[in-house]
């Protein structure tokens, strides 16, 4: 083999695998990302209903309704609208009323938000980002611990 | 007074930096050794000082001095004294202070054992070393000084958020700043090369213990992480592709390829210029990470408070290293010379062939972590990328990788026999096809690929074993033989096949957990049993219970396997005195073949029940055992004495590689 022909083939077999990956990626970020969205675009049907999304909002006051086993129901708004969200498991440390709050499922034909995921984070004072802009487009003011999220750590 | 002498150190080492930064460059540009050798003192004072001013800052926590702000908005003084101390990294400022000291250590130790480096090219890395401290530390003393002083300091401080409690935990970030910032060794010599125009094989020789050292602690310390939100955060998950997870994973990758390209560099004065490049991307990595971490554009646990100028600061200062470092790259690198070219099937090529899927994968998980944010930044929509993505991405990228990393160390230099290889290699292969076999008798479900990926963990592990027997010529040696020659093996070569069976090991350990994972959730009565994974689990109740900064509910379940009273597990709910936060902790009995893994959930209003969640986790453990044992392949690599000496007594033969034109 000459010189040059060696170096064909290493470079050959780097750029193949680079553009077999940058296919992989381009196909995967089709395909697996999730768009989050506010009770708002819900309501107003930005959402399609075979889709799966991330909904973000406070958990309304006085929403939460435990039912049987771990059956829960509770909605989450962006205080100008409201979307009724079902969820069976064990609900994160963090999850309260009027708290930040991240789920990710979808709706069902009923307008229902079936949700598999429900994310509060690890601190009392967080506020996911996506939430606080999100809340903050709508103008509800936000106490000090929301304006950045993260608080002490 | 102690915490305002510390505060003086900080400023003082900063000063220090600034002079290590221009004094010894200066000197080594104008060939003045007196200026070059300032940078060793330099150095020490620099350490020295932070040093103290990391332990002032240290005893304001121990002694609960809450007039210092950053005590006050993250201590308690109910704190168990160790949690006191692992406060004073739990935060923006303080790891920040933990991170300048540990770069400060990386530059005093080359001061100190680089005594048989080139004069210049020590004084140009301790300088360059100086100047990332100088940035971070202006950074600090500006934005983010841990020993400002409240004037009105209240009686107790706010507490640390108390998921962060864990011994674990007060250990992750030492370790992990370690590996990310031990990486800056290898971004200054590559600077420092770059400077001068020149490198060889003692460069490598030289960077190549640096990063390993580096690359060790940011695989403990990643692990750390991972077997800590494993336990504490109670999903029963090691591993989420968060991004910031991802934020140490990239410098990890990244540094995994560097260390396998400086071997060829070292035994083959190739891949020179590529070294340096990824020597660069390493620690720019690092940087992103830091970055991404305190800057506050992502989601996330690590997530530190931020105001959005220190993310412009951080942002700053990474463009000046980042694109300071690549730009010097462009300029330079056409000036060192090449080295040799070698077959592709060759130890050289299977060491590039590692290097492209590693730093393809690399690319890939910054694809899936940085696109949500340029998204954003383009059109405003709001997404996330989760674990699907990276399972599509990263998987086929390791499949091969994987396939090919026992050849790697069977291959001689300059040029291989692969079916040589690959007829010794099948006695591996055969082992792993029993372990898919035993793999789908076991277990009857779960996806397609997953026996495959144990026959190809097991593969790994063999693999690594096989290299050992035949480099003692196990089989066609007499018993003394092979004794001798397995006594006289180099130590790297132990250390290799320990990092690679360790590699299989920790395969085995994620496909076993990620595919035949069992989970359920119940209401349980007291006096509920049920089944999972062989055990039986006998629910008896809930108690309340008071520890010394905390108050919990705490449930108690029986364990019994075959009949036999095995253990008793105690998941409990907790909520922290200060701050009152409440949290999960998992109730697990951990064994070989899996971990038994309970967490308490909340009470049912009507019946005294409780929603609890199970979880049986096959081979877990060896996940995180796999990642020890990395750890301590590089210990034992590192120990080995041709890593050590021999650089410098080898360059009077072989003389340095001067400035070639360029080609």
């Amino acid at each position: 083999m000459t010189r040059k022909q060696k170096r064909g083939i290493l470079i050959g077999a780097g750029v193949g695998i680079l553009a077999g990956a940058a296919i992989m990626v381009a196909f995967a970020l089709r395909d697996t990302i999730v768009f989050f969205r506010t009770p708002s675009d819900v309501v107003e049907g930005k959402v399609d209903l075979d889709q799966r999304f991330r909904l973000g909002g406070l958990v309304a006051d006085g929403s939460v309704e435990r039912g049987r086993g771990t059956k829960v129901k509770f909605a989450v708004t962006d205080t100008v609208e409201t979307v009724p969200v079902s969820y069976d498991g064990i609900l994160p440390d963090l999850f309260r009323e009027g708290q930040g709050v991240v789920t990710e499922g979808k709706l069902d034909a009923n307008g229902q938000f079936v949700a598999d995921t429900v994310l509060a984070k690890h601190d009392e004072n967080y506020m996911p980002p996506e939430v606080a802009a999100a809340l903050k487009e709508k103008g509800v003011k936000l106490g000090p611990g929301a304006e950045h999220p993260g608080s002490n750590n | 007074m102690i915490v305002e002498f510390g505060h003086f150190a900080l400023v003082l080492a900063v000063v220090v930096a600034l002079f290590q930064t221009v004094v010894p460059l200066w000197g080594s540009l104008t060939k003045q050794p007196r200026l070059m050798e300032t940078a060793k003192p330099a150095a020490i004072l620099q350490f020295v000082l932070l040093c103290f001013s990391f332990a002032a800052l240290t005893y304001a926590y121990v002694v609960s001095d809450f007039s210092v702000a950053n005590v006050a908005a993250n201590s308690h003084s109910t704190k168990p004294l160790i949690y006191r101390i692992s406060g004073v990294w739990g935060n923006h400022e303080g790891s920040l202070l933990l991170w300048v000291l540990i770069l400060a250590l990386f530059g005093s130790a080359v001061a100190i054992f680089g005594n048989e480096l080139p004069q210049t090219l020590r004084a140009n890395v301790l300088s360059v070393q100086a100047s990332i401290a100088l940035a971070f530390g202006i950074f600090m003393l500006a934005t983010s000084n841990p020993f400002l002083r409240l004037e009105n300091p209240p009686l107790d401080g706010r507490g640390l958020n108390p998921i962060l409690q864990d011994p674990a935990l007060a250990l992750h970030p030492p370790f992990l700043y370690a590996g990310y910032v031990g990486f800056s060794i290898a971004f200054s010599f590559a600077i420092a090369a770059l400077i001068e125009g020149r490198i060889n094989a003692a460069w490598a020789r030289w960077v190549r213990p640096w990063t390993l050292a580096a690359w060790m602690c940011l695989t403990l310390g990643i692990a750390m992480g991972s077997w800590w939100a494993y336990y504490e955060l109670g999903w029963g998950g090691w591993w989420f592709w968060d991004p910031v997870e991802n934020a140490s994973f990239m410098p990890w990758l990244a540094g995994t390829a560097l260390l396998h390209s400086a071997l060829v560099m070292e035994k083959r004065e190739t891949l020179k210029v590529w070294t340096i490049l990824l020597a660069i991307l390493t620690f720019s990595l690092s940087l992103m990470g830091t970055f991404l971490v305190r800057s506050g554009v992502l989601t996330s646990v690590h997530a530190f408070a931020v105001d959005p100028e220190r993310g412009v600061a951080i942002l700053l200062i990474m463009t000046i290293f980042v694109g300071g470092g690549l730009a010097l790259f462009a300029l330079r690198a056409g000036e060192l010379r090449q080295g040799g070219l070698f077959a592709p099937i060759s130890r050289e090529g299977a060491l590039v062939l590692n290097n492209v899927l590693l730093t393809t994968a690399t690319a890939t998980v910054l694809v899936g972590t940085l696109y949500p944010l340029l998204l954003e930044g383009l059109t405003g929509a709001k997404i996330s990328v989760g674990p699907p993505f990276f399972n599509m991405t990263f998987i086929p990228l390791m499949v091969p990788l994987l396939i090919a990393l026992p050849f790697g160390p069977f291959l001689p230099w300059k040029r291989g026999d692969l079916q040589g290889v690959a007829q010794r290699l099948i006695i591996a292969a055969l082992i792993g096809l029993v372990a898919m076999v035993a793999t789908m008798a076991v277990a009857s479900r779960g996806p397609w690929l997953a026996p495959i990926m144990m026959a190809i963990g097991v593969y790994v592990m063999v693999g690594a074993l096989q290299e050992l027997a035949f480099r003692a010529k196990v089989g066609s040696a007499g018993r003394e033989e092979v004794l001798r020659r397995l006594w006289n093996l180099p130590r790297s070569v132990y250390g290799t096949a320990l990092a690679h069976f360790g590699v299989g090991l920790m395969v085995i350990g994620i496909v076993a957990t990620s595919a035949y994972r069992i989970e359920t959730v119940l209401v349980m009565k007291p006096g509920d049993k049920v089944d999972i994974a062989n055990y039986e689990l006998t629910f008896k109740g809930v108690a309340p219970f008071r520890g010394p900064n905390y108050r919990e509910q705490v449930a108690t379940f029986d364990v019994s396997r075959d009949g036999v009273p095995l253990t008793t597990l105690s998941p409990s709910k907790r909520v922290y005195d200060a701050p009152p936060q409440p949290t999960s902790e998992a109730g697990i009995h951990a064994a070989w073949r899996g971990d038994l893994y309970t967490v308490l959930g909340d009470a049912q209003v009507e019946d005294g029940g409780y929603a609890i969640r199970l979880y049986f986790n096959p081979l877990v453990r060896f996940i995180w055992l796999g990642a020890l044992l990395m750890f301590i392949a590089g210990g034992i690599s590192l120990s080995d004495r041709r890593l050590r000496v021999g650089a410098p007594r080898r360059k009077s033969r072989q003389p340095a590689v001067a400035v070639a034109p360029a080609e």
